[in-house]
């Protein structure tokens, strides 16, 4: 087997670790894309459980303008998390 | 309308800071990299505050409340759409682009395909996205002189504006923007948040001003605090209002004498057309990309994005909030055009409060008045700074001069910003009739059909070649834009021809869209065909010419993707790098 050294630069190194990185992004944009994409069917679909009133909200008013944020804020970390700890890894494992 | 001082002088403090700013940290200043990418040392806190601070623009502080107030439910899609859009340069973009170490995207764009030509072509997207982006800054600047200084006309105060910001930049660079930026966002901060919790308290919660909308309590009283002006016969009724599939969406199928039932497809289809081209084009704006040089590394990239996300997150809870509001208590507003209309809601809500605390609410239209002049001189700032980064960097640096010392491209900067400020000025006197936050939406969508596949494709997919992401980007980005401009252009022409009183000369085009809805929407929200279109030709072409794949494709996508730990990061440009690439 080669050094790490040489490791680094090879085929197997570089598609193990774009492939670790893009099924996270993948993961994670694909539960975004399934709640953003999925309101306007929700909308449309089921437009009387959508105007349900919440707090003077319309139950479809209340997601999109308040909670969304925060439900995009928790992928965001989980992401940041999972990648640093995947980065630091791979470092670790081929620094030395 | 009386001129107020305390809005005159909060304004005028927040020009007066800016500019101050401006000429402080010019001394600081000094290296060709200092302007370009502010010597690649700002830290994760400065740069999340800056990019926020430059993404807030006119369309984030006013144009999201004036829409809200005008459209309602519909307009939703547009603040969330410009946080969450973030996410997708997060995952996919952010840490690798700054990895590569460029300074602008066309650099990217040259250094991954090895191909100078290809550097032309990113230029040319560029300028197309920033004047695009740049017409709703002026209008906001138009619009907020306007409402100062009653009786001024609205290309004056598009001109004050873009000769101070031409100025800064020039004097500055992307050094000095990164102070002022970080500044201005926590002034939008401050100013589009602590009038409404003020207005809140005297005119009733977010949630009972928007309660009253609701067509089930149409007949209940009004809760306590809450008021409602009658509304005018131009405003939207309730239900249309606070329901999706609203007037925004359904537009072209009303107009075309659908039926509601008819209309809803056309308004689905206008609506994944709209979310796709703000969540892609948001993570292909170059303004915004350019931004990312800035850090030093690629996970300092990556944490920037999260914080950014969350500081604008926060910030676009608030501006909804003064549309909802605004319509129950100054309907009027729907009955005005151009700078008179809804967009200026932000600006003149807070004044009510003079009827209940005098002085109070001068001060708090005033705080608004300072960040509305915060939103849009700084993202105009960002924007001539990416587009002068343009013609220095690109076009003067690279293709015309090559040879040039710093001192040359430092000076070619400084003409530049003053040639694109001339332009964005000229543009931005001819768009009063547009909504704020509608020119910003389409300069996503040429953002997304451009910049967005070919930063995703180079920087995930290896067979990529110089033929396929070319031909893909121009192809997205060009159907982009004359779809864009076509119905703009046509929207002013209609608005001119109904204010004069003269014939439509593209009543033609009028009566093709009345037959075609669906084509309408497809020109005026093209996102929905142009981003698969561009990324389809990008792969079909690739493969038809994979023998051009550049041959150190693996050494690049290594540095793209290495953890900087492994030592194999690059910086495509290096200042000592003697004279040019």
């Amino acid at each position: 087997m080669s050094s790490p050294h040489e490791d680094i630069h090879s085929e197997e190194f570089l598609h193990k670790m774009m492939r670790r990185q893009l099924r996270l992004s993948i993961w994670c944009g694909v539960t975004f894309c399934i709640a953003l994409l999925g309101m306007p069917l929700l909308n449309y679909f089921l437009p009387e459980v959508m105007a349900t009133e919440v707090w003077g909200f319309s139950l479809t008013w209340l997601i999109l303008g308040v909670l969304f944020f925060p439900f995009v804020w928790i992928i965001s970390l989980v992401f940041i998390r999972r990648s640093i700890a995947m980065e630091k890894k791979v470092g670790d494992d081929y620094a030395n | 309308m009386q001129i107020d001082p305390w809005i005159v002088a909060l304004s005028l403090v927040t020009v007066i800071v800016t500019i101050g700013m401006g000429f402080w940290t010019a001394k600081h200043s000094k290296s060709a990299s200092d302007f370009f990418v502010a010597g690649r040392s700002v830290s994760v806190g400065w740069n999340a505050s800056a990019i926020s601070g430059e993404y807030l623009s006119a369309a984030s502080f006013m144009g999201i409340a004036g829409m809200v107030m005008k459209v309602g439910y519909d307009a939703l899609w547009y603040p969330v759409c410009y946080a969450c859009g973030y996410l997708f340069l997060l995952l996919f973009i952010a840490g690798p682009l700054r990895r590569f170490g460029a300074y602008t995207i066309p650099d990217f764009a040259e250094g991954r395909f090895d191909s100078p030509m290809f550097r032309k072509i990113a230029v040319i997207f560029v300028l197309f996205i920033g004047f695009f982006y740049t017409m709703p800054q002026m209008k906001g600047a138009g619009t907020t002189l306007a409402y100062i200084f009653p009786g001024l006309p609205y290309w004056a105060g598009v001109v004050v504006v873009g000769v101070i910001i031409t100025f800064n930049v020039a004097l500055g660079g992307m050094k000095g923007i990164t102070l002022i930026q970080a500044f201005q966002c926590w002034m939008k901060m401050f100013a589009i948040s602590a009038p409404i919790f003020v207005v809140m308290a005297f005119y009733g919660t977010y949630g009972q001003n928007l309660s009253i909308n609701l067509p089930a309590n149409a007949a209940k009283p009004l809760p306590a605090h809450v008021e409602r002006v009658k509304l005018p016969e131009k405003a939207p009724a309730d239900k249309k209002w606070v329901s999706p599939f609203g007037s925004l969406t359904t537009k072209a199928a009303a107009a075309a004498g659908l039926s509601p039932a008819e209309q809803k497809p056309y308004s689905l289809l206008y609506t994944y057309s709209l979310i796709i081209a703000l969540v892609c084009g948001t993570a292909g704006l170059p303004h915004i990309l350019v931004r990312f040089y800035t850090n030093p590394d690629g996970m300092a990239a990556k944490r920037t994005t999260m914080w950014v996300m969350i500081l604008i997150g926060v910030f676009y809870v608030f501006p909804p909030m003064f549309g909802v509001i605004g319509r129950n208590l100054l309907p009027e507003l729907y009955s005005a055009v151009g700078a008179k209309g809804t967009d200026k809601i932000v600006l003149e809500l807070p004044l009510l409060l003079n009827h209940k605390v005098p002085g109070l609410g001068s001060i708090l239209s005033g705080l608004t008045c300072a960040g509305a002049f915060a939103a849009f001189m700084s993202t105009f700032s960002g924007l001539l700074v990416s587009m002068t980064g343009a013609l220095a960097h690109d076009v003067y640096g690279r293709m015309l001069r090559p040879q040039s010392t710093s001192h040359q491209r430092l000076i070619a900067f400084k003409v530049s910003a003053v040639l694109i400020g001339v332009v964005a000025v000229v543009l931005g006197m001819q768009v009063e009739p547009l909504e704020i936050n509608f020119m910003v939406g389409q300069a996503f969508a040429i953002a997304a059909a451009s910049y967005f596949p070919l930063l995703f494709m180079s920087v995930w997919w290896r067979g990529m070649t110089i033929k396929g992401a070319a031909t893909g980007m121009l192809t997205g980005g060009t159907l982009a834009l004359l779809g864009i401009t076509l119905t703009s252009v046509c929207d002013i022409v209609l608005i001119t021809s109904q204010k004069n009183g003269t014939p439509n000369p593209l009543q033609f085009v009028q009566d093709f869209w009345l037959a075609h809805p669906g084509i309408r929407i497809l020109c005026e929200q093209p996102a929905i065909w142009t981003v698969p279109l561009a990324l389809t030709l990008m792969i079909v072409i690739s493969k038809l010419t994979r023998k051009e794949i550049p041959a150190d494709v693996r050494m690049k996508m290594l540095v793209l993707h290495a953890p900087e730990q492994l030592g194999l990061k690059q910086e495509y440009i290096q200042e000592q790098q003697a004279p040019a690439h």
